[in-house]
């Protein structure tokens, strides 16, 4: 056991530098462009191209610039090429807001998705199955910013049901917060209830009729009892898992589609205004704060996987 | 389609795909027939399979509906022309700034955008960006994805080591992320290879950068086949015969992994339009003026206040184009899955 999370760990910090170098790469060598010209406006001169240069050292080799945001993003001075803002202030900020999302809509498609999963599995083939299959493929269909831009007309602008955009922080008014995130929720929820649901869905049906369902229902068990206690359970392996990467991708900027549309400002919106921006700093850090969780997740996952099902080994 | 989409592609892989549940039943049947003939009794997924047909027909057709019927392009402002519908006289683009709706006729047939451009026109035009985009990507993706899984699978060690490696990488990133942080860096400079220049406006760019994020989704179980076939006893047959690793992999091994490739291919392409719609949602994918189905959902989502069917139209057009090919896909998987019978039976 010590020897696994010892070796998750060392090939975690190695995929982190890994992410950490691919992301400086996208954005300083694939470009053919000069970073200080982009810095410098429309109709810069020469000299303030040069300034700029100098100032942030553009002008030095790249694994000098690399060596030094790296150095930067862990010493918390790490500024915006474009604003000048400091990064890790402002993903401190962001964090909560995608966390707020995060948390709830995995709760959300959760939930849904095992009451969906369980139901079309026990009346798999009838009508109702076929129906909420049909929904479930629709939900994986849909693009999550159409849906939600929808839902923000219809439900937030024309029929006022739900505040349009805006956040209350869990610490002023729960109910408030809760509120103005249901629709985000619902929104991200979507895709992931589709897909949960059809999973668990055939993993039920694989298990329902196994040797150990079988004994308990010989031994007397109502068939509820069989259901949650035994299928159920076995059932929820895979999805667990899954709950725990997708998780860990929301938090790490894997919402910021979802983020943009209700406009939340979380750390997935603020990354996608920055890359449009071509604003270096802030994509390297929120990337690596985003691979980071979902590192952890991962490694957390396969962890916890471990303990609870005594037939993975680790290796 | 917000993140992790590949959950739903993982989940698409027979975890082997064995012909010989059904040869129990049907006797000297190959089982490529045995899955055909499961498939064709599956209505639903023939009729879906169909409405995608339809779609993609439709798109081809687009200059002549451009021609033809609505007498317009795809690029053409119509702002400050007045048209007659049905007897009455109407602006294309009203003074306050809100367009035409549906006027279900030759011209405008699903009204007019922000620009006074005919969107049933944008719609065909843009169904063929997303379309090829979409297409070509999965193409390509499944491309790489037999060369990395059965370069990993076959050979193993440090050649598995580095590509398991690059793999994780690109695994790592959440894909909508990585799209967009491609997509934006490509665009600005174009991409060189070699001799091969791509300009910063091509459809070629998002389509490889799609293409390369969902590489991974399909080379780590094509790899996980092949070192499970490499195992077997005809590819120990073919080399006794004296067969080079090349023609081991290429008329042994990768004829095996044709099911488990015709599986992918439909959700690979209804995931590619996915993506390729929140790239082009996000700025990042295909170039405006040019329509695709994201820019025009991207255009109406911004302007919705004014008019919802600009965002409406594109949506369901794409949300009925990845339906076909998920429920299809779906059909696919499950005749070319022995698991399949097992589910029919409940």
């Amino acid at each position: 056991m010590k020897r696994f999370v010892i070796r998750r760990l060392i090939s975690m910090i190695a995929v982190l530098f890994a992410i950490s170098i691919a992301t400086f790469c996208i954005f300083n060598v694939i470009p053919n462009s000069d970073p200080a010209q982009r810095l410098a406006g429309r109709h810069p001169t020469k000299g303030q191209i040069e300034a700029i240069r100098r100032q942030w050292g553009f002008d030095k080799p790249v694994y000098t610039q690399y060596a030094k945001m790296m150095e930067k993003i862990f010493t918390g001075d790490l500024v915006s090429y474009v604003s000048q803002v400091d990064v890790d202030k402002e993903i401190l900020q962001d964090a909560p807001r995608t966390f707020s999302l995060a948390i709830g809509a995995a709760i959300m498609w959760m939930v849904f998705a095992i009451a969906l999963g369980l139901y079309t599995a026990v009346r798999a083939g009838g009508f109702a199955d076929r129906f909420l299959t049909v929904l479930a493929l629709i939900g994986i269909s849909m693009p999550v910013f159409w849906i939600g831009a929808l839902m923000n007309y219809y439900l937030g602008f024309k029929w006022n049901i739900f505040p349009n955009g805006g956040y209350v922080p869990l610490t002023e008014d729960p109910l408030q917060w809760a509120y103005h995130l249901i629709m985000p929720w619902t929104a991200l929820s979507l895709l992931f209830i589709g897909i949960y649901s059809r999973i668990l869905r055939s993993n039920v049906l694989d298990t329902i009729n196994d040797d150990y369902a079988r004994t308990a229902r010989a031994k007397g068990l109502p068939e509820r009892q069989v259901l949650l206690r035994h299928v159920l359970r076995n059932s929820l392996i895979p999805i667990v898992t899954l709950w725990g990467l997708d998780f860990g991708a929301v938090v790490g900027g894997g919402a910021l589609l979802t983020e943009t549309v209700f406009d939340l400002q979380g750390v997935g919106q603020y990354v996608a205004e920055s890359i449009a921006q071509l604003d270096v700093p802030p994509v390297l850090a929120v990337v690596m704060f985003g691979a980071f969780f979902v590192v952890v997740t991962n490694t957390v996952v396969d962890i916890i996987y471990a303990t609870l099902d005594p037939r993975i080994r680790l290796t | 389609m917000a993140i992790e989409p590949a959950t739903e592609l993982a989940s698409a892989v027979p975890e082997a795909i064995v012909a010989e549940g059904g040869r129990t039943r049907v006797a000297g049947l190959a089982p490529w027939r045995i899955a055909l003939r499961r498939l064709r009794r599956n209505r639903v997924a023939l009729a879906f399979g169909a409405l995608f047909l339809v779609i993609v027909g439709m798109c081809l057709a687009a200059p002549i509906y451009a021609d033809q019927i609505a007498h317009t392009d795809p690029y053409t402002n119509h702002l400050t022309e007045q048209i007659t519908v049905h007897g009455v006289k109407k602006y294309v683009v009203a003074p306050s700034g809100v367009p035409i709706g549906p006027t279900y006729s030759g011209r405008f047939f699903l009204g007019a955008d922000g620009n006074g451009r005919d969107i049933a026109v944008r719609l065909l035009y843009g169904g063929r960006a997303s379309l090829t985009i979409g297409i070509g990507a999965a193409l390509f993706t499944t491309l790489l994805s037999i060369i990395a899984g059965m370069l990993a699978g076959y050979y193993r060690g440090w050649v598995d080591a580095v590509i398991g490696r690059l793999l994780d990488l690109v695994w790592a990133y959440p894909v909508v992320l990585l799209g967009i942080a491609l997509g934006t860096a490509l665009a600005l400079g174009g991409l060189k290879i070699g001799p091969l220049q791509i300009d910063g406006e091509s459809k070629l760019i998002p389509t490889l950068v799609i293409a390369v994020i969902y590489v991974p989704y399909m080379a780590r179980p094509l790899r996980g086949q092949v070192l499970a076939l490499r195992e077997k006893e005809f590819v120990e047959a073919a080399r006794a015969q004296g067969a080079g690793s090349l023609r081991i992999m290429f008329s042994e091994i990768l004829p095996n992994l044709s099911s488990s490739i015709v599986v992918f291919l439909p959700l690979l392409i209804a995931n590619a339009i996915l993506l390729e719609a929140a790239l082009s949602f996000l700025g990042a994918g295909v170039r405006p003026p040019n329509p695709s189905w994201g820019t025009m959902i991207g255009d109406g989502v911004e302007r919705i206040i004014s008019g919802p069917h600009l965002a409406i139209v594109p949506g369901i057009m794409l949300v009925l184009n990845v339906l076909a090919l998920n429920v299809f896909g779906d059909g696919v998987r499950d005749a070319f899955d022995p698991r399949a019978r097992v589910r029919a039976s409940h």
